[in-house]
């Protein structure tokens, strides 16, 4: 690379500015309020991890993780996720803490980008893990907490679309018997390629009628609720497999978010298969807004902790504040006028009581010396309203 | 987003007029001007639907960052760009196939291959996976000059009737993929107005299936 321009930042990475901020806040604010009153702690993790532990386990593709060398010549990463992070908390330091647990979060994440608009390196996240709760009930929990969380952030629109990698899997594997094709099923999926799915699917070895199985489970996308219930009855069968109980979840888990008036807004979808490679079961995406891209994901991710050798079953999710920002259609709210006081030497007292006072009601005030100005109007400007403590005249505009 | 407005990426050029006709077949009421008009946005007056009018190669980014809820586009521009969209339907038309061509009886002694490609991701995919090395340059059209110019040993392009090549003495040595338009769907328009898009999508799927047997 030549030489960098003196304002110019790493590839991927961004400002910032105030009135973002003000924004970021604001939803901060609100997550945090609502993540503590569904009894959610707050914890906060290093943003360097060692590539080892960390960078490995968190399923985050090798060439997007942020790695260089650290004093000691350790590998280190920039956190590319928190689940992984929480997952080694959750298995060493709160290892005595009774389950389950309830954590939550806000961070900055790093994931090197390809060069384009709308994709940075590093952004925050808020979300929230339920550790040591096998049942769907927990499922249903995080996801009823997500979605309130996103109806509270003022999204348009909220949407959820859910599936289950651990029925996809089992299914997949009662039908072929060979776990490479599996994977390459499963992939197609994770790659949205439908057509490719039917072309793989013509290929296989298998009876013309595991054949149309595999071919109506990616169709199955286009059922509604009801009849994708239906439609895995009748894959489940009636014995006790592991397609049967995933599936006697998923009854269960949709009979919940009923109870819980969230139904009309879910898409219950078992073709959904997400990126990360640690989810076991359940799995949503939080959709809304004017953003073509999901603001949330989330998924049950049984097998994580094991690998900081505590087994213990987990779900959780994250939403992504920068894609929540641009698919929030709403002004930035107003209700944080601010209003000057300008003084001068002789009344820097009074000014200063009165700025106090005002603060004390709850209002932004800045107080700025008059000699401490270039040119009055154009800073007045910026004001809702401006008093003035000059001499001995004190006049209010 | 417009949640009762679908916006269709349509591929202007070759493919253009193929999935004109096929959105016809599906029933789309699309007027008489569409296929001539200079037009980049047409919205249709009885249909809440929204046409806009891309590069091929570009609609797959429309599609994805949503700002198409919808789009056709060739699988060689979808495997390319390796955007996240849902590739839903195959519709048949505008067939081709991706091949390796060049010069007949070459025999490259340099130690890398030199291969000229519109399509350097997946010339490089190809390459790597049948690990031999090759140093790929990208070229933006009329692709069947570089062996014939001494640029490259051999070229990775769409073949459709081979008369390109044919004409400019090259042969194909081997071919990499089918290649066919995709109907591609946004994942987020496709949860946010589910019902419309299925609709559209069972439409293209029959209209196709039409297509096909009125071609046999």
């Amino acid at each position: 690379m030549s030489q960098p321009y003196m304002f110019e930042k790493p590839l991927g990475l961004r400002d910032t500015l105030p009135q973002a901020q003000k924004e970021i806040s604001r939803l901060e604010m609100i997550f945090q309020r609502e993540l503590q009153r569904w009894g959610y702690d707050f914890i906060k993790t290093p943003a360097l991890e060692y590539a080892e532990t960390i960078g490995r386990a968190s399923a985050i593709a090798d060439n997007r993780l942020f790695k260089f060398l650290d004093a000691e010549g350790h590998p280190v990463v920039l956190r590319p996720d928190m689940t992984t992070p929480i997952a080694r908390i959750a298995a060493s330091s709160l290892r005595e803490e009774p389950l389950p647990l309830r954590l939550a979060y806000t961070a900055d994440l790093y994931r090197s980008q390809r060069k384009e608009g709308g994709h940075p390196s590093e952004f925050e996240q808020t979300g929230a893990e339920l550790i040591g709760d096998a049942t769907p009930y927990a499922d249903v929990e995080v996801i009823s907490l997500m979605m309130s969380l996103l109806e509270k952030s003022g999204l348009a629109s909220v949407r959820l679309a859910v599936g289950h990698v651990g029925f996809v899997n089992a299914f997949f594997y009662d039908m072929v018997k060979d776990k490479a094709i599996v994977n390459h099923l499963r992939n197609l999926l994770y790659s949205k390629n439908d057509v490719g799915f039917h072309d793989y699917v013509a290929t296989l070895h298998v009876t013309r009628e595991v054949a149309s199985l595999l071919n109506s489970f990616v169709d199955s996308r286009r059922m509604n609720n009801a009849e994708t219930l239906q439609f895995l009855e009748r894959l489940a069968g009636t014995s006790s497999t592991p397609v049967h109980s995933y599936y006697q979840n998923i009854t269960e888990l949709i009979h919940l978010l009923k109870l819980d008036n969230l139904d009309a807004q879910i898409d219950l979808d078992i073709t959904l298969v997400p990126h990360l490679s640690y989810y076991t079961g359940f799995v949503f995406q939080g959709f809304g807004g004017k953003l073509g891209f999901p603001v949330a994901s989330g998924g049950r991710y049984d097998d994580l902790l094991a690998k900081f050798n505590r087994p213990c079953p987990a779900t959780g999710f994250g939403i992504r504040l920068d894609r929540l920002m641009s698919a929030i259609t709403m002004p930035a709210a107003e209700h944080e006028k601010k209003c000057a006081v300008i003084y001068d030497r002789e009344n820097a007292g009074n000014a200063m009581r009165y700025a106090a006072e005002e603060r004390e009601k709850g209002r932004s005030v800045v107080l700025q010396h008059a000699e401490g100005i270039d040119t009055l109007e154009t800073f007045e400007q910026q004001f809702e309203s401006v008093t003035y403590f000059l001499e001995r005249t004190e006049t209010e505009e | 987003m417009n949640d009762s407005l679908i916006t269709i990426a349509m591929p202007k050029g070759r493919i253009f007029g193929d999935a004109c006709r096929l959105l016809r077949n599906a029933g789309f009421r699309l007027p008489e001007t569409f296929e001539t008009t200079r037009k980049l946005i047409f919205d249709l007056e009885s249909e809440p639907f929204r046409f806009i009018l891309a590069k091929p190669v570009d609609v797959p980014t429309y599609v994805e960052y949503g700002a198409a809820d919808i789009g056709i586009a060739g699988k060689d521009v979808l495997l390319e760009s390796g955007r996240d969209v849902y590739e839903m339907v195959d519709l048949g038309i505008s067939k081709c196939h991706m091949a390796v061509a060049g010069l007949p009886k070459h025999q490259s002694r340099r130690p890398f291959l030199k291969i000229a490609t519109k399509y350097p991701n997946i010339a490089s995919d190809f390459y790597r996976k049948r690990g031999e090395q090759v140093d790929l340059i990208a070229l933006n059209g009329s692709i069947e000059l570089a062996p014939i110019v001494g640029l490259a040993d051999a070229i990775v392009d769409i073949v459709s009737t081979g008369q390109t090549l044919k004409e400019n003495g090259l042969i194909e040595y081997d071919r990499l993929l089918d290649v066919s338009s995709r109907l591609v769907v946004n994942p987020v328009s496709y949860r946010l107005k589910k019902g419309l898009i299925d609709q559209i999508v069972e439409k293209m799927i029959k209209a196709t299936e039409g297509t096909k047997v009125g071609m046999d």
